[in-house]
């Protein structure tokens, strides 16, 4: 694939989803488009190229940018984050929800929804904590295709056992023909899907308890970073407990959070931003 | 180091999760079937066993009702590594004392998630 081509697939990726087509992405660009390439009869990735360029097919674009995202996710993904969620933080949310009794989450990038259901069955298994809780805990991704398999809660045996306790997985899936393993309704009643592209105004009710947003930030340049770190803080409330992926931070991107001091890989509001924060930084 | 007892009558099986198993810290010991399982086990036991199904000599399911009525047996996390992936058999698993249930096939990210689980990695 020459320069060009790579890109125009940046560009579109970029315009599209907010996401950057790195360097250290490039690599996988020919993998990501195979089976897209096979399907539509194309030879090379330049005749692919040359058919969105010439928009012919309105429908190609969209889906060689779905192809591009990388969907990668597992079940209560680095575990120990999870662990330290679901202890004293939400010990504490709790006791300052207690009047209204009501909890909402957002796992914001929420690819085909693992990280939606791992808190779907740790808030299910304490239902006598939660009775006459409304705990409403939404995944919203850019992907159609993603969100489309997330509310099916269809998993191949490779993915189930990701980062899944067994004893879980037999509680909550059912097994389905070809080596599938399917969320039980009870669960995929408790969730919520929806697209969404974190640059743009957040989903409703848009002041969320708890917001996920793991292993996205990653591949946004820093001023789109920085805009959906503002996306983040018009989302939540001054106690927001904001989770972000294992290897990223808030240092540095943004003044809108700081690191949680007594719970190490958590994040809330900074108290000079803890009013509601109106849209500072505008994407493209 | 953690130690892990690799049980399992494929020696392809056997090389890989010792591969992965090394490049996770382990000290990595192996065993043919159950009753050679059970015999390293009375040698030392290891922290945590990685156990195939369908060996010859002794099953798998044999050995682990075996080692958990041994001295110590309750010890080792168990994890059942094997191509039997039906919710029977992952239950029957379960009910016999198994910590953890990996479906062949897996990758290192698989395992590595299941020795977490278990509190070994």
């Amino acid at each position: 694939m020459n320069d060009v081509s790579s890109r125009i697939l940046a560009s579109l990726l970029e315009t599209r989803t907010g996401q950057q087509l790195t360097m250290s992405r490039r690599w996988r660009i020919e993998t990501a488009l195979k089976g897209l390439l096979r399907e539509r009869g194309f030879t090379e990735l330049d005749q692919l190229i040359t058919a969105i360029v010439g928009g012919r097919e309105p429908t190609l674009a969209a889906q060689v940018v779905e192809a591009l995202l990388n969907n990668e996710t597992y079940f209560f993904r680095d575990r120990t984050p999870f662990e330290l969620l679901l202890g004293r933080p939400l010990d504490r949310l709790a006791e300052a929800r207690a009047k209204e009794r009501r909890i909402s989450i957002w796992c914001a990038g929420c690819s085909t929804g693992q990280e939606v259901y791992s808190l779907a069955m740790s808030f299910t298994e304490q239902a006598s904590r939660w009775v006459g809780w409304r705990i409403e805990i939404l995944g919203t991704d850019v992907s159609r295709s993603a969100i489309d398999r997330a509310k099916q809660g269809l998993y191949s045996q490779f993915e189930v056992q990701r980062g899944l306790p067994v004893k879980q997985m037999i509680r909550w899936f059912d097994e389905r023909e070809g080596q599938q393993w399917q969320v039980s309704d009870k669960l995929r009643r408790a969730v919520r899907f929806q697209t969404h592209n974190l640059t743009e105004r957040p989903p409703q009710p848009a002041r969320f308890d708890i917001i996920l947003c793991r292993n996205v930030l990653l591949y946004f340049a820093n001023p789109t970073r920085r805009a959906v770190f503002a996306r983040l803080a018009e989302a939540s409330r001054p106690d927001t407990m904001l989770m972000l992926g294992a290897g990223e931070t808030v240092i540095g991107q943004t003044e809108e959070f700081i690191s949680d001091v007594s719970n190490r890989g958590l994040y809330v509001r900074a108290a000079s931003a803890q009013q509601p924060a109106p849209l500072r930084y505008q994407v493209g | 180091m953690k130690s892990c007892l690799v049980v399992d009558d494929s020696k392809v099986i056997r090389k890989v999760a010792r591969h992965i198993l090394e490049t996770l810290d382990f000290s990595v010991d192996e065993a043919e079937d159950g009753r050679e399982a059970l015999d390293r086990c009375q040698v030392a036991m290891p922290d945590v066993i990685l156990l195939d199904w369908n060996m010859p000599v002794m099953t798998g399911m044999e050995f682990l009702k075996h080692l958990r009525k041994t001295e110590n047996g309750g010890q080792p996390k168990v994890v059942f590594c094997t191509t039997e992936n039906d919710a029977a058999h992952i239950r029957a698993a379960i009910e016999a004392g198994a910590d953890e249930y990996v479906m062949k096939p897996f990758d290192r990210e698989t395992l590595q998630s299941k020795l977490q689980i278990v509190g070994v990695a």
